[in-house]
């Protein structure tokens, strides 16, 4: 277990180099120079020659990226422009939102689409299993944005039951767990649950279908056990695929919130990205990113390790 | 009993012995679901293009003491915009750029992620390894995530949309294609090919590529959806295309302020990238039956 960790870890190194390259170079693509964000439009020549030198916009590529890359180790991801704070706390103090939303979204999205996929694989063909796939099928296929809408327009428009933007009464930005928060929760958690529950319904479904088809639950159900036993071993049977697939689907609740923080002004990671861009903010937006890609391949990874703790056969492949 | 048999067994070599893509449309014929999905593209599609001839409403007219009437107002079956345009036209005219946004980026992928995968699994080795490594990469940013960040620094414009997508689409292609090929490279009929003195660029072309293309297809066809929901995503967040063209994501985004006065006037344009995007997904999934693919 402890090689296979470490070789896993070995093997995320240059995914992680990479992931900083590409978040970098994200800046460099932008058309015209960086810089051009920072600059009024009347700016002199001298000006901008004397903040091209001060950002090392002057010096080459590479030694820029070393600079940025040596910086980055160490926790500095530079000042956002618009606010002036440094980018790595703006970051972290919004990735605490989205990871709430994500976790709320999860428990939602991965209990119903287990429960759905379970019951849709072991009733396979019968209107049961009809019902679930067309959920999950309309859940998958749902712009979730335009969900968000909707939910807004039923339950805070109309029904006036929750309340439609925000995280918190009175904007302050404090959390406190009780319901006069809580319920800020509840719309946006719901819209970001369903593709996952949708993805998870369609993958559990197959896995479950999968498994009763083969000899050894013949041999299960010959050798005497009882329906329930023998769908102990279905679930044993499709925990660790599930697993990846939900682990898989946490990293992109976390990474692709920015469409309904957006909908539902959810104090988040999303709706930081969405000030950086329209701001031209760039160092914010490269920092943002970063810290997003970087939580989704250490994601992957826990996940990656964690299947190989459940399930022996993957450390030997 | 024995007559019966004896007919099938005569019958069968004199009967047209059909072949594997006929079977494929025929299947695809019964299925009642894919279908009805296609029917439903079919009069999107046909309504898009045929926009200018169906003696609609300017789409760009804006009138202000008409904005925001009803669903059912005499004149404005689907009710006014809030710049009193009406939402029918703009829903039909709409279609066209929404779904131009949509579908060429799956289209690029396709074409350059084929490519790319069919190279990869056939010659195997370093340039595999190459490709593959690069395509891992891509694989480390959640794809909305990967879509936005290049949308955002590239800057607002629909060319900037397509781009992004496209290279959001490129590396789940190539992986799809890279495994459908490597499958298909040690069958006897790729070595029976070679042996006969084919080149690998005729292998690949001749032999390979309509072994690979059905999965990936399917494979692609999915992706339409995902792809429908992101491109009009991006073009809500801004990213997209510009006012006052009608697409569906923008006109969603400009209708969030109505949906206190005219809620559900202000929900249309989503019901659309959801009709277009839940067709995709059921009629990608009735291909993969019809085609009998295993994920």
């Amino acid at each position: 277990m402890l090689a296979y960790t470490s070789r896993r870890i070995v093997y995320v190194i240059p995914i992680v180099l990479s992931v900083a390259l590409v978040c970098f170079l994200l800046v460099h693509i932008t058309p015209g120079d960086p810089l051009v964000a920072v600059l009024p439009a009347d700016a002199s020549q001298e000006l901008a020659a004397q903040l091209r030198t001060a950002y090392g916009f002057d010096r080459p590529l590479p030694v820029q990226f070393g600079l940025w890359l040596w910086r980055a180790i160490h926790g500095d991801l530079g000042n956002s422009i618009a606010t002036g704070r440094p980018v790595l706390s703006e970051v972290m103090r919004a990735v605490g939102n989205t990871v709430m939303l994500a976790i709320a979204a999860a428990m939602i999205g991965f209990t119903l689409g287990l429960l759905f996929g379970l019951i849709a694989g072991y009733f396979r063909d019968t209107w049961v299993d009809k019902v679930a796939t067309s959920i999950a099928i309309a859940g998958v296929s749902l712009p979730h944005y335009w969900l968000g809408m909707v939910l807004v327009i039923i339950f805070s428009v109309q029904l006036n039951w929750l309340p439609a933007v925000g995280a918190g009464p009175g904007g302050s930005g404090a959390w406190a767990w009780d319901w006069e928060h809580l319920r800020y929760l509840v719309l946006p958690a719901i819209t970001t649950s369903v593709i996952p529950m949708g993805i998870v319904t369609r993958t559990v479904r197959a896995l479950t279908g999968d498994i009763l088809s083969q000899d050894f639950v013949e041999a299960l159900r010959a050798k005497g056990l009882r329906e329930t036993e023998v769908f102990r071993h279905v679930i044993k049977n499709a925990a660790p695929t599930a697993l990846a697939v939900m682990g898989l689907q946490l990293g992109y609740m976390l990474g692709g919130s920015i469409l309904i923080e957006t909908v539902f002004s959810w104090p988040g990671s999303g709706l930081l990205l969405n000030s950086a861009i329209f701001q031209r903010d760039l160092p914010l937006l490269q920092g943002t990113i970063l810290v997003l890609a970087l939580f989704f391949v250490l994601l992957n990874l826990l996940v990656d390790i964690a299947q190989a703790a459940i399930d022996p056969r993957i450390k030997r492949s | 009993m024995s007559a019966m048999s004896d007919t099938a067994l005569q019958a069968s070599p004199a009967g047209k012995a059909r072949g594997y893509w006929a079977t494929v449309a025929r299947r695809i014929r019964r299925d009642k679901v894919s279908m009805a999905c296609a029917i439903i593209l079919l009069l999107i599609f046909a309504s898009a293009l045929l926009a200018p001839w169906l003696h609609l409403a300017d789409p760009y007219q804006g009138s202000m003491i008409r904005r925001l009437r009803h669903i059912g107002t005499p004149g404005y079956p689907l009710g006014t915009d809030e710049l009193g345009r009406d939402m029918l036209a703009r829903l039909i005219y709409g279609g066209r750029l929404s779904l131009v946004i949509g579908i060429l980026p799956v289209i690029f992928a396709f074409v350059i992620g084929t490519s790319l995968g069919l190279v990869a699994g056939y010659v195997g080795g370093k340039l595999n390894t190459a490709i593959m490594r690069t395509v891992d990469v891509f694989y480390a940013f959640p794809s909305v995530l990967l879509a936005i960040a290049i949308s955002g620094a590239l800057g607002a414009g629909i060319t900037n949309s397509i781009v992004s997508l496209t290279i959001v689409f490129v590396p789940q292609i190539t992986r799809v294609a890279e495994s459908v090929t490597t499958g298909v490279r040690n069958m006897d009929f790729v070595e029976a090919a070679r042996a006969s003195g084919a080149g690998p660029f005729t292998i690949m072309r001749v032999h390979m590529l309509g072994n690979v293309l059905g999965p990936i297809f399917v494979y692609a066809t999915g992706l339409i959806s995902v792809s429908m929901i992101l491109a009009a995503g991006l073009s809500f967040l801004g990213l997209g295309t510009k006012p006052p063209e009608p697409e569906w994501g923008l006109m969603l985004n400009t209708l969030r302020t109505a949906i206190y006065v005219n809620p559900w006037v202000a929900a249309l344009p989503g019901a659309m990238i959801f009709a277009v995007s839940i067709c995709f997904n059921l009629l990608s999934d009735g291909m993969r039956s019809a085609m009998d693919i295993r994920n």
